[in-house]
């Protein structure tokens, strides 16, 4: 039987997630929880389903498809699912005429991804491009994410998996064996700060991206910016001093901004985010921190 | 994964400022590219000077004007000789006597002279074609978008000197008096356009002889062809020898109006109490002197001489799109190296040479149609396309020094025109194409990007020598032609997702209840797609049929009435052949049927394919019923068609080869289909302009979703919104058309401008550019632009004039476009970057 993943996204055209274009396959479920997480649909690694009310034209027809009941039509929010009695069995998705209602994830299998990417290997070739596995968090599923990672590269694709760190190390290091770059993500280097923001301390993190760098690994080091959370200058400096200190040639920086744009899609999963103590850094706080990295001798650069 | 929010990247008004680094600009200090230039004296170039800026500043302000001026000359000219001459004769001198009596422009800013009409942007007319009536003239002033002014004591003239000659006798009046009655009926119902109906026929481009020879040279070759007539045998001696001399009187034309204006410039001269700019004008006047009578020895004066005969093709008659310089950086480029090496020219001063011609051909506003409604609106662009980079005649690489110069005033003028594209084939350097990414990104829709090692294999196929196909490359739009050999007619455009839907109801036009078609059964008895397949088919042979047949018919009057002895000095083999451009004297003959919405139709028959015959969730009847009540009642079927269709555009085979084999018919049904000309042919392309805008209007709902009277989609682009895969998935399923049976295909693709903003962006851009190429693509342009940017620019134009957006073939100012083409624009579905 083949291994098989929920697939909440594939990105064609994906321009920052790695060199080239590439494709990028989004593995649903996450151990994180990170406050201003973008893709809430990302965290569960359940499925789930997802209603937006602008397009639903209200022709009731998953409220009849519904075999448990769990849909009512409301004046003000629209269809309302009832999550208690929904099974995901995703009728309602399947005969909603506008997508409105749409289950968030399909289950997939390896051959499928394979398929997926090798449908872009043109621009694929053209751009020295490759898959990229993101998430959630693709090492949550490690079992799957080796077999695409084999299954990609028996095709001769470049493999990039986009990662929090955060998995036991022998996964990681399986992972690694089958994969040319990484994008790694470094939220805060306080472990209560990142307890507190993201739900896990920080400890297995680092030590995961010490080791891989020793590995000779090629890594890029992501950092999302929110105010509030990471972006103070001793945290700039502490992560500028770790990243600097990390084995084998000097890692390329992608300095993340926070965008306030998550919200409407909490909403379309009925659940809310707290964004109390986030904002956005400002352009010149921005050009600052690149500043600071490369005052450390790192290359940083503000997106990708 | 991270979303962009959505950036605005606005033109100022007016006189743009050079746009800085981090907006993309690539030639200052720091730039990469710009040291790469070795031998760039002055690497923080001036982006306009003084004196550009203020020619510019002229162009862009100038009201575009009707001048009446060639139409009285032309008007008494006839009143007085008409069946004196041959009508080839007839032709020329009129053209001689008009370029003798015309009034000339002059400011003393100009370092290339010449203009049509009597001021920048004065449209003359063109009664011997087709005539305006009193109400054009008051439509065409009073409307709301694209104007164009005329004065009432010129209205009056016009109806007392002009109007009551021509009654009767225009070619129009002519062509429209003897078309058949099932021609005008699929004519009327929006099936076909014709183009020869408004202007002349043209596409023309020039090559790179013109900076060899002088008409002088034209005229000794001739003669030596007069000489050499037999007149015993030939049975056509006594015709080719009118056509020549014809041919010789008007090359005395462009030198009179040249030698006219060296002696208005010299008069201009001695009045002149500053000693420099005395200088300057002896010195255009001596250029004027000098060409197009003899070959050109400068770089300006090459300039100058394209420029004359430019003015000169397009005063003698209106071709349509204008006139084009073709390769225009490779045949420029021996001039400025010469001359850089000696001494002699500076890359500034090559720099604002060029600047002028750019400021001239944006002068020169497409000549307004007849009989129109105050609703319509065309463009004032008349579609000259300069093609920058590609290969040259021996196969070799292109880019020059002058296409980076030509790539930077695309920038720094950014006006209407002249369009301009970049030809990039697998030779091309990858530093060019980035440059151009860069221009691109500025988002006013040029340059577009072609395919020569596609468009070079169109042209083999189509019959042209290796070195005449790679001096070819594409006039107006995207049609392709073997540039100063050949005439490549545009005969109209085909409404094909109209033609599915008169399959749909039988042969009849349901917007008017008439039979425009052929009856081939009701849909409803159709036990299979093959059979609906089957009459779609049969009627598009017939309709193509019809189509031929008048274009074969308008060709011959053209042939016979109203020849271009100018323009077949210029096109090789016409004087050997002593015939006219338009009577099979160029070397090449094509006539282009410009195949309009690939994707409606395609789609249309694909949502039929897959909810009726495949999946039967709906049958013909319901669909036909929804479809003809415009969805209304049915908005959960339009939306399940909509969400639940797999659709052209998304590298899916299911749909992409629907696509496909209505295309692979297309080309079968006219391509090959002989023209009036020995040897000449009817060809494919995929060319829309607006004319998709007009098409929608004619028609009803479709089956694939779309609303009665909605625009179709353009070119070979996917429909409106259809494809959700992302422009790689775009490229690909285009990439699945063998584009080389045609004379061209369109690609538009709507970036948001945060989908470019690192400099590896760009190259990026460049990667899909090549994947596309690499699968066979033809052309494809970018209108790199935010729907809030195109929505902020409909509720304050006056914010926004210089707000230049990719249309279909070329770029138009977004405040120029009526509601209908501003719509179309901001549907186009809008690449997100993630």
């Amino acid at each position: 039987m083949s291994v098989s993943c929920l697939v909440f996204d594939t990105k064609r055209y994906a321009i920052n997630d790695g060199p080239g274009v590439r494709v990028t396959i989004f593995l649903k479920g996450c151990p994180l929880r990170c406050a201003w997480c973008h893709n809430p649909e990302s965290i569960a690694p359940q499925m789930e389903k997802m209603y937006t009310p602008g397009k639903c034209i209200g022709c009731l027809a998953c409220i009849e498809a519904c075999p448990e009941d769990a849909l009512t039509m409301t004046e003000e929010r629209g269809v309302v699912t009832d999550f208690e009695a929904c099974t995901m069995c995703g009728l309602c998705a399947e005969c909603c005429p506008t997508g409105a209602m749409e289950m968030v994830a399909e289950m997939t299998d390896v051959q499928a991804v394979v398929d997926a990417v090798l449908e872009e290997r043109v621009i694929i070739d053209q751009s020295g491009g490759g898959v990229t596995f993101s998430g959630g968090e693709p090492l949550m599923h490690h079992r799957f994410l080796i077999k695409a990672l084999e299954a990609c590269r028996a095709e001769g694709i470049h493999c990039t998996v986009d990662t929090s760190g955060f998995a036991p190390g022998e996964v990681l290091m399986a992972v690694a064996a089958r994969t040319d770059h990484w994008l790694y993500d470094l939220k805060s280097m306080n472990p209560d700060t990142h307890l507190r923001w993201t739900g896990v301390r920080n400890e297995v993190i680092l030590e995961n991206l010490t080791a891989l760098a020793e590995s000779g690994a090629s890594i890029n080091i992501r950092i999302p910016l929110i105010e509030g959370v990471n972006a103070d200058d001793e945290n700039m400096r502490t992560t500028a001093a770790f990243v600097k200190g990390l084995a084998g040639e000097p890692k390329q920086v992608n300095l993340l901004p926070y965008h306030k744009i998550a919200e409407s899609k909490y909403a379309k999963l009925g659940r809310t985010i707290e964004l109390e103590g986030m904002a956005e850094p400002s352009e010149e706080r921005l050009a600052e921190i690149a500043a600071m990295f490369s005052a450390s001798g790192l290359d940083a650069t503000v997106g990708g | 994964m991270q979303t962009d929010v959505l950036e605005t990247v606005v033109p100022k008004r007016g006189t743009p400022e050079r746009a800085p680094q981090s907006q993309g600009n690539f030639y200052g200090g720091e730039d990469r590219l710009t040291q790469e230039r070795a031998g760039d004296a002055d690497p923080q170039a001036p982006g306009m000077n003084a004196r550009i800026q203020r020619l510019r500043q002229k162009s862009f302000e100038a009201e575009p004007s009707l001048a009446i001026e060639r139409a009285l000359h032309q008007t008494a000219f006839y009143k007085l000789h008409h069946g004196k001459y041959s009508v080839p004769v007839m032709r020329a001198m009129t053209f001689l006597d008009h370029c003798r009596k015309k009034t000339l422009y002059f400011d003393a800013d100009e370092l290339i002279v010449g203009e049509r009409g009597p001021a920048p942007k004065a449209v003359p007319t063109f009664p011997e074609l087709t005539c305006h009536s009193v109400k054009d003239f008051d439509v065409l002033n009073h409307r709301e978008k694209q104007p164009y002014s005329i004065s009432q004591a010129d209205i009056d003239t016009y109806a007392r000197e002009v109007i009551p000659y021509w009654k009767g006798r225009t070619q129009r009046e002519r062509i429209f008096a003897h078309v058949p009655d099932e021609w005008r009926a699929a004519y009327e119902a929006g099936c076909f356009t014709e183009f020869m109906e408004q202007r002349a026929p043209g596409h023309t481009v020039l090559d790179g002889k013109l900076y060899r020879k002088g008409m002088l040279d034209y005229k000794r070759e001739i003669d030596a062809h007069l000489e050499s007539l037999d007149y015993k045998r030939d049975v056509e001696a006594n015709d080719k020898a009118e056509e020549l001399k014809a041919m010789a009187i008007s090359c005395d034309a462009a030198i009179v109006f040249a030698e006219r204006h060296a002696a208005l410039l010299e008069r201009k001269a001695a009045e002149q109490s500053d000693p420099d700019k005395a200088a300057e004008l002896r010195e255009v006047a001596a250029i004027c002197r000098r060409v197009p009578a003899h070959a050109p020895r400068t770089f300006h004066e090459a300039v100058q001489m394209y420029w004359f005969c430019h003015l000169g093709t397009i005063t003698e008659l209106n071709g349509w799109d204008a006139m084009n310089p073709g390769h225009f950086d490779q045949h420029l480029t021996p001039f400025y190296e010469a001359e850089v090496a000696a001494g002699t020219l500076t890359r500034d001063r090559a720099k604002e040479i060029l600047s002028c011609l750019w400021i001239k051909v944006n002068n020169h506003t497409a000549p307004p149609k007849v009989g129109i409604t105050a609703k319509e609106s065309g463009t004032y662009n008349d579609f000259t396309n300069i093609n920058i980079g590609g290969l040259k005649r021996d196969g070799s690489d292109g880019v020059s020094e002058v296409s980076y110069i030509m790539l930077e005033l695309i920038e720094d003028i950014h006006l209407l025109q002249p369009g301009t594209s970049v030809h990039v084939s697998a030779k091309t350097p990858d530093a060019f194409l980035h440059a151009a990414c860069k221009v691109i990104r500025q988002g006013h829709g040029y340059p577009s990007v072609f395919n020569p090692d596609i468009y070079i294999q169109e042209m083999l196929r189509s019959g042209k020598s290796l070195e005449d196909a790679r001096e070819g490359g594409c006039s107006g739009c995207i049609e392709v032609g073997a540039f100063g050999k050949e005439a490549f007619l545009l005969t109209g455009y085909l409404n094909v997702p109209k033609i599915v839907e008169v399959t749909l109801n039988n042969g009849i036009d349901p917007e008017t209840g008439k039979l425009v078609g052929i009856e081939t059964g009701d849909p409803r008895s159709f036990a299979d797609y093959e059979s609906l397949y089957e009459a779609f088919h049969k009627q598009l042979a017939y309709v193509i049929d019809l189509k031929i047949r008048v274009s074969n018919y308008i060709d011959t009057m053209f042939a016979k009435y109203a020849p271009a002895p100018f323009l077949s000095v210029l096109i090789d083999d016409c004087i050997a052949k002593g015939r006219d451009y338009y009577n099979a004297g160029p070397r090449y003959n094509t006539n282009y049927i410009q195949c309009c919405g690939l994707g409606t139709a395609a789609d249309s028959l694909l949502a039929l394919k897959r909810h009726v015959f495949d999946d039967a969730r709906y049958s013909m009847d319901e669909v036909l019923a929804a479809v003809a009540e415009n969805f209304e009642g049915e908005e959960v079927m339009r939306q399940t068609i909509l969400n639940k269709t797999p659709f052209y555009g998304n590298n899916l085979d299911y749909a992409d080869q629907v696509a496909v084999k209505l295309y692979d018919d297309l080309v079968d049904l006219i391509d090959g289909e002989p023209n009036i000309k020995e040897g000449g042919q009817y060809h494919l392309n995929m060319l829309s302009t607006t004319c998709h805008i007009y098409f929608g209007k004619v028609m009803g709902a479709t089956p694939n979703g779309r609303l009665a009277h909605k625009s179709i989609s353009d070119g070979t682009s996917p429909s409106h919104g259809a494809d959700q895969r992302g422009p790689s998935a775009v490229v690909q399923s285009l990439g699945k058309l063998d584009q080389i049976q045609s004379g061209g295909t369109l690609l538009n693709l709507r970036f948001l401008p945060s989908l470019l903003k690192r400099d590896e962006d760009i190259t990026k851009l460049g990667h899909l550019i090549r994947s596309y190429f690499v699968q066979g693509g033809h052309h494809v342009q970018f209108n790199i632009v935010d729907t809030a940017t195109l929505r902020a620019a409909q509720r304050t134009p006056e914010d926004y004039k210089d707000l230049l957006v990719r249309m279909a073939g070329y770029s138009d100012y977004f405040n120029d476009m009526n509601g209908d083409l501003q719509q179309e624009v901001i549907d186009r579905t809008e690449n997100e970057s993630f």
